[in-house]
């Protein structure tokens, strides 16, 4: 209307059927940037003492993920680390990139963020039952009383839409807003409003696969709890287990 | 008025309407639950990393009713489905 475009799925280039918009081309260009930098740091490892900077960062970055998903989830993280890992790694890239003029980031877009949630959607039930078996990840469903069943379900889509609407309002807000102010403060202004886009990008990045984190320990853990509970043990449950157990339940409920 | 300004005039004032009322309760738990959290890492700093984890998935969970309430007055203001 005013030039200011909620969305960037606008085609850029049209040959018959196949549109090519900035959503698909800057998620391609993401991935590319990606699996480049991995594919020439990983060319060449090495055990020494003298490690390359390329891997350092590596393995720091692969390091902090696993601690994160170890302290989130509670559980080793080897079997989550692909899924949230590229979750978090693509999410963080795109919304970093958005300081590169002319980028405009894909997870600005619904359709990105409304995939990446259905990738979480049908992620969660797969570890669960992976991990419990179909019948024991099914109970879970009926699991206060039958009457609950229809809650529980709506409860598992209604977060899926919470994660795209999330992470879509976010990064759809700060280039509305900076468009916005540079129609009238169009000087230092947007760049501040710009360095606060970085650090939301981030935040919702974290917050992204950590939620998607939060919802597999929950459908993978129910049992161990209740075996908790059923046998309560002598010694008073840590400060911590406390904590995460009572934030695992607060967040079920959104 | 012929349609289309009622329609516009409608659509103006519920974004407005929404954002402001729908920002009011988001803003308040925020600061709720971030005086909480301020609290708690004084009284026990050594949990400092546990608690600002869970402050800000949680912060972000407040947060998401106030986009829910942006993307609809966005919707209303740049892409109203009503105004063809």
């Amino acid at each position: 209307m005013t030039g200011i475009e909620i969305s960037s799925d606008a085609p850029l280039w049209q040959w018959g059927p196949v549109i090519l918009n900035r959503t698909i081309l800057f998620t391609w260009l993401v991935m590319v940037v990606l699996t480049g930098l991995s594919w020439l740091v990983t060319r060449r490892l090495t055990t020494g003492t003298q490690i390359p900077r390329g891997q350092n960062v590596m393995e720091v970055l692969v390091t902090g993920l696993r601690d994160q998903i170890r302290e989130v989830g509670d559980q080793e993280p080897q079997r989550y680390l692909p899924f949230v890992g590229t979750l978090f790694l693509f999410l963080a890239f795109s919304n970093l990139l958005s300081v590169v003029p002319g980028f405009s980031p894909p997870t600005g877009s619904l359709s990105t963020t409304a995939a990446l949630a259905t990738c979480a959607f049908v992620a969660v039930p797969m570890f669960g039952i992976a991990r419990r078996g179909p019948l024991s990840y099914l109970k879970q469903y009926l699991q206060p009383s039958v009457f609950m069943l229809p809650f529980n379900i709506v409860g598992e889509l209604s977060r899926t839409l919470a994660l795209a609407v999330r992470l879509y309002g976010n990064m759809m807000s700060g280039t509305v807003i900076a468009a916005i102010l540079l129609s009238f403060v169009p000087l230092l202004v947007p760049v501040l409003m710009q360095a606060f886009g970085l650090l939301t990008g981030m935040i919702q990045a974290y917050i992204f696969s950590v939620l998607t984190m939060v919802y597999i320990a929950s459908a993978t853990q129910v049992q161990q709890r209740q075996q908790e509970r059923e046998q309560p043990s002598s010694a008073e449950p840590s400060v911590n287990t406390v904590q995460k157990s009572a934030f695992r339940a607060a967040s079920k409920e959104t | 008025m012929d349609t289309e300004t009622i329609i516009a005039v409608a659509s103006i004032v519920t974004a407005g309407l929404t954002i402001s009322i729908g920002s009011i309760a988001p803003a308040l738990g925020e600061g709720r639950a971030l005086s909480q959290a301020l609290t708690a890492i004084a009284q026990q700093p050594d949990e400092a990393s546990t608690i600002t984890r869970t402050l800000f998935v949680g912060l972000a969970m407040v947060e998401s009713t106030a986009i829910y309430c942006f993307v609809v007055s966005m919707i209303l203001l740049f892409a109203n489905p009503y105004v063809n």
